[in-house]
Order: C-alpha cells, then sequence, then structure tokens
C-alpha cells in the first residue's frame, strides 16, 4: 500500500486514552439528524471524549457499525465506524473515529439495504459507492489519514459522512417501493 | 374488450389475492397491471384486467366480500394504452414529524411545476413520517422546484431532497 493510502497508521481507540460513556441514541424526526455538522477541532478535550463517547456506545449497541455524532444529539463531524466480523465486510479497518471527513474519490456504484440506529423501524434500498477515498482527521493527534476502502465498509463510512452533513439514509432511498417495515431487530 | 379497474380492499387473510385471481381466471378476465401491499395491515389491492364485462365481473366477486371484510369494486375504464414517459424521472423524499397535510403540501408544489406523481410510498413509525413519491418532471426545472420544496417543507417543519432516479439501465 502506498504512502498516499497510509491508513490509520496503525491508530486504535487505546489512544484517546479515556473511557467513553454510553449516550442515548436519539430517533428521527430529532432535529439534531437533520443539521449539517459543525467542524470540530480534533484535538480538542471535547472532541477525544466524544470519540470515546461514540465508540463506547456503538459497542453496546447490537448489530450498530457505526455512528455519528447527531446520532447522540451532538451536530459535529465526528464519527465512529467498526464493522469488523460483519459478514459482509471485504476491507476492515477495525474500530476507528475520523473528525471532519469528507469523500475525496467515489467509484462503482451498488444498490443496498441498509438501516440505522436512528430510524429503528425502516430499511431502505440505498445507492453507495462500493469503492471509497475518504480523507479525515484521527481525535487526540489531530493527525490528517486517507483511506480507502470498499464494499460494506465503504457503504458504512458514506451512510456516516451523510449523518455528519444533516442526511439520513431516507434522503436518498432509491424510489417509493425502497424504504421496508424493518422485520428484524438486532 | 372490455378494460376493468378493480379494487379489493379490507381485512387481510391468507388466499385473497388467489380468490380474486381465480374469480378473474375463470370469467376469463385476463390480469394484466396489478399492485397489491399492506396498508397499515389492511389488504390492498388494485388491478386493470381485460375481458368480461363489469357487472359480470362484480357479481362473480360478490362471494368474497358476502363476511363484510372485503369491499370490491369494479369499473370500466376506457383504454388509455401505454403512455410514454413525459418528462425526467426524480424521486422525492420528505421525512421528519407527523403532522396533518404533508402529503397535500409537498405534492401540490409538484402539481404547480407540472410533475406527475408516478408512484407514491409513506409510512407512519412512531411519530417519523416518511413520504417517497416518484415523480416525472419537465425537463430543466429540477433546480428550481427543488427550492420550492425546501421552502414549503421548511414552513411544514419536515425535510426534503429531490434526486434524480436512478436510470440503472443495462
Amino acid at each position: 500500500m502506498s504512502e498516499e493510502y497510509a491508513g490509520l497508521g496503525g491508530w486504535t481507540p487505546d489512544a484517546l486514552a479515556l473511557p467513553g460513556q454510553v449516550r442515548q441514541v436519539v430517533t428521527a424526526p430529532n432535529p439534531v439528524l437533520s443539521r449539517p455538522g459543525g467542524e470540530v477541532d480534533p484535538t480538542a478535550e471535547e472532541t477525544v471524549q466524544l470519540a470515546a463517547d461514540l465508540i463506547a456506545t456503538m459497542r453496546v449497541s447490537p448489530g450498530c457499525v457505526g455512528l455519528a455524532a447527531p446520532q447522540v444529539g451532538v451536530g459535529a463531524q465526528v464519527f465512529a465506524v467498526d464493522i469488523t466480523g460483519h459478514p459482509k465486510a471485504v476491507t476492515v479497518h477495525g474500530t476507528f473515529v475520523l473528525c471532519n471527513a469528507r469523500v475525496v474519490e467515489a467509484s462503482r456504484w451498488k444498490a443496498g439495504r441498509e438501516g440505522c440506529m436512528s430510524v429503528p423501524d425502516l430499511t431502505g434500498d440505498v445507492k453507495r459507492a462500493s469503492r471509497l477515498v475518504v480523507e479525515g482527521e484521527l481525535p487526540g493527534t489531530g493527525k490528517s489519514v486517507r483511506l480507502a476502502t470498499d464494499g460494506f465498509e465503504a457503504r458504512a463510512l458514506q451512510h456516516e459522512i451523510d449523518h455528519c452533513a444533516g442526511l439520513l439514509f431516507l434522503d436518498r432511498v432509491a424510489g417509493a417501493h425502497a424504504v421496508y417495515q424493518r422485520k428484524v431487530y438486532l | 374488450m372490455n378494460e376493468l379497474a378493480i379494487t379489493v380492499i379490507g381485512r387481510d387473510r391468507p388466499g385473497i389475492v388467489a380468490d380474486v385471481a381465480e374469480v378473474l381466471a375463470r370469467l376469463g378476465a385476463n390480469l394484466t397491471d396489478s399492485t397489491m401491499t399492506r396498508l397499515r395491515g389492511h389488504f390492498a389491492m388494485t388491478l386493470i384486467c381485460v375481458g368480461p364485462a363489469a357487472a359480470e365481473v362484480e357479481a362473480a366477486l360478490a362471494p368474497l366480500a358476502a363476511d363484510g371484510q372485503l369491499l370490491a369494486t369494479v369499473r370500466a375504464v376506457s383504454p388509455d394504452g401505454e403512455t410514454a414517459p413525459a418528462g425526467e424521472p426524480y424521486v422525492m423524499a420528505v421525512h421528519g414529524a407527523d403532522r396533518m397535510g404533508i402529503v397535500a403540501a409537498m405534492t401540490r408544489v409538484l402539481a404547480e411545476a407540472s410533475g406527475n406523481v408516478t408512484d407514491l410510498s409513506t409510512r407512519l413509525t412512531g411519530s417519523l413520517y416518511v413520504v417517497v413519491a416518484e415523480v416525472d418532471l419537465p425537463p430543466g426545472i429540477a433546480d428550481a422546484l427543488a427550492r420550492r420544496l425546501a421552502a414549503t417543507a421548511a414552513d411544514l417543519g419536515v425535510e426534503v431532497s429531490l434526486r434524480p432516479a436512478d436510470p440503472d439501465l443495462l
């Protein structure tokens, strides 16, 4: 892998060096989910705490592969992702948090079914890039990273980056018959 | 050849589709386009068929409705033929806190722009209301329409997006 796609540089949640608190997940139609989150200082103490809290909350939520700050009521561009062990996972970067993340390359768009802890009773078909390059900053050090991924992790990243922009999967559903009542709760 | 529009609505149970289709088959009615779903648990089916006279189908469906649990209507319609897509296909998604008049207000904005809704579904889950409409728009109006939709959505306190439908052609 080239230096350009150095990934997370060995970052793990231990780098946050503080315990996360489980926060309450808010659900639509809570307006915080529809407001674009603000940029954050990734080195600020509150950002590091938020990062730890997102990981802690994600870990206690069955089936959760990603959680963004607006989902815990904070309008900020911070999210956690961890698709480790998911049956659809291809490339896996483990548990990580990105601040101020943006998509810089997206290709090979594919439809897939998405759910969301903030829309607990519905799922929807959404087209997402299955090849993705994302840039952002790591909480704590503030180090800029450039992450290349694919498949399920790419979908999770786009879903979380959407949250940080005030968008839900409902804003991207493919058509009138692409929203479903959830049949299985994890 | 008669073209008939049939609706069957009522309490859901296994076998309604089979019962309706059997009646139509027996009468030699050719079932063309149809859709069936459950709306808040109620059975709801709409179909077009070609064949016998409306009165004949109505009489044949009557036993299905005899227990008062189902309502079947039959109506002769004039064949319109296939209408070519009139514009550019878009998807409008609306979500927010449930309140009166969301569909009315948002589809009125579409209608005033000569947008033709070709498919629509709405769902209420908890206090979250979701509307997804597929709509054919006259060429070149999408950006201006999106602004009008956003203004109406803001008045209603809901979110709206208008995106080109995925053509998804081979």
